[in-house]
């Protein structure tokens, strides 16, 4: 149906993303409450059909090297009530160094059990293939330390890791507060490689309870705040806390009512092989109807 | 010659990626199409109505009181609520559209406020209605509230309600 738009002369990449372009100004944006975690994950999934676009930063301070800023986007897809899909493009740019491009990551979000329980389970599996002078730390694992990022970007993207990622995410909702709990396990695909474990826990409540009747940018009801913490458990070679790293983050999300959301954490190391200050931002906005759009787009069923 | 190789090789790995990328969102695309369409069509071969779930709410759950009701600012905040998380599915006069059935319906508007918190809090997860606990408890009482200010309205039309599973006698 698309190539009925345009004369053939346009290359189909073009076409192609013409079509991607033309299906997200097609979709009605609309309101979806983000949490403000930005490495815990919580059991709420994407709405079936939406899109979600996601921009996210993180400076990070390095001793014994140069400080860096991360930077991720994230297009994350309700594929059904019950299943979540997302794919991330990563890359980074160390001061007097260089920007590079470190790698992508596919991820799935399974939710396990049909109705809320006290606590509720989603099952998450992550591939990823990045190299080794990924620094968007979404996820701190094993021995990860500080100065595993102090060399300089030609030297640490030689390192290739194409890693399957586990997590069984665990979150309870009661009287407005959210608690995550976020067991992770890792394994780098290469045979002699060990498996990682760390851990990601988290705890918000938004500000105002009960919503205003008008619609407001600075209304209470808009901000949700909280906190995280997360941080490497060893591997199966060598298990336990020494050599790891752990880090501290307030964090806040402003849920606009033009459909933006605003998120804002500040991470700091809790001991002396943590990165001293982790600021992160990110921007996200949600089309809803993407998937029907693209589907009758390419002559899917109306 | 060395580092046209190396572009060449980086340049295969980018085109790697992005073929497994293309794969991937053509496989969730599709597959997520697929189920929600089998979604459809056991609710049509069981004639198990979408409202069903309605009566699956526990005893205790139905019995639960409105904390709002009646109060005409919970009824505005309310049809702001509905309007930002549920207007796209069930349509911005809540009567229904391509995703979400008709709430103007009999079984709804004649539901107990505790069943409407009770299927806003748990989502009919297997027919697409996703679970809304992450609204605070107060914002849902306060759709419930928006949802029973609605006027009792005729069913739309046959079809519509064929498609949900509750054909007219």
């Amino acid at each position: 149906m698309v190539a009925r738009f345009f004369p053939k002369s346009i290359p189909r990449k073009f076409t192609a993303l013409i079509a991607l372009i033309f299906s997200l100004l097609s979709c009605h944006s609309s309101l979806a409450q983000e949490s403000p975690y930005i490495v815990t994950y919580n059991h709420y999934l994407e709405e079936p059909g939406s899109l979600e676009v996601e921009y996210f930063s993180t400076f990070g301070t390095q001793r014994g090297g140069n400080d860096f800023h991360a930077f991720w986007a994230e297009f994350e897809y309700g594929a059904t009530a019950w299943w979540t899909a997302e794919f991330y493009v990563d890359g980074q740019t160390t001061f007097h160094d260089s920007t590079i491009f470190t790698g992508y990551r596919l991820e799935n979000r399974f939710r396990l059990l049909q109705r809320e329980h006290l606590v509720n389970p989603v099952l998450y599996i992550e591939y990823e293939q990045i190299s080794g002078a990924d620094k968007i730390l979404k996820e701190v694992e094993g021995h990860d330390v500080e100065s595993d990022y102090a060399d300089s970007n030609a030297v640490l993207r030689k390192e290739h890791d194409h890693e399957l990622e586990l997590k069984l995410l665990l979150s309870s909702t009661f009287k407005g507060w959210n608690v995550a709990v976020n067991p992770i396990a890792t394994k780098n695909l290469s045979p002699s490689e060990p498996w990682e474990f760390a851990y990601a826990i988290g705890a918000s409540r938004p500000l105002a309870l009960k919503a205003l009747p008008n619609r407001c940018n600075f209304c209470l009801e808009n901000f949700i705040a909280g906190v995280e913490m997360y941080g490497g458990m060893g591997d199966t070679q060598s298990a336990g806390l020494h050599d790891t790293s752990h880090y501290l983050a307030p964090v806040v999300a402003w849920n606009l009512p033009s459909d933006w959301t605003v998120r804002l954490s500040s991470g700091f190391g809790l001991n002396d092989n943590s990165h001293r200050l982790l600021l992160r931002w990110g921007l996200s906005r949600e089309f809803s109807g993407f998937g029907e759009i693209v589907g009758r787009l390419f002559g899917g069923r109306p | 010659m060395k580092a046209c190789f190396a572009l060449f090789r980086s340049a295969g790995r980018v085109g790697l990626a992005t073929i497994g990328i293309v794969v991937f969102g053509i496989s969730v695309l599709g597959i997520g199409r697929a189920l929600a369409q089998k979604e459809d069509v056991g609710a049509h071969k069981n004639r198990k109505s979408t409202y069903a779930a309605l009566a699956e709410a526990p005893r205790k759950a139905r019995e639960r009181k409105n904390p709002f009701e009646g109060t005409t600012q919970a009824v505005a905040a309310g049809g702001k609520l509905f309007e930002q998380h549920c207007a796209d599915c069930h349509g911005r006069k809540a009567g229904g559209a391509r995703k979400g059935p008709s709430l103007l319906r009999e079984e709804v508007q004649q539901a107990t406020p505790g069943t409407l918190f009770w299927i806003l809090t748990n989502g009919v997860v297997r027919r697409g209605m996703p679970v809304w606990s992450k609204l605070p408890e107060q914002q849902r009482w306060q759709i419930v509230t928006f949802l029973q200010s609605l006027k009792l309205q005729s069913v739309n039309s046959r079809s519509e309600n064929e498609k949900w599973g509750n054909p007219i006698p």
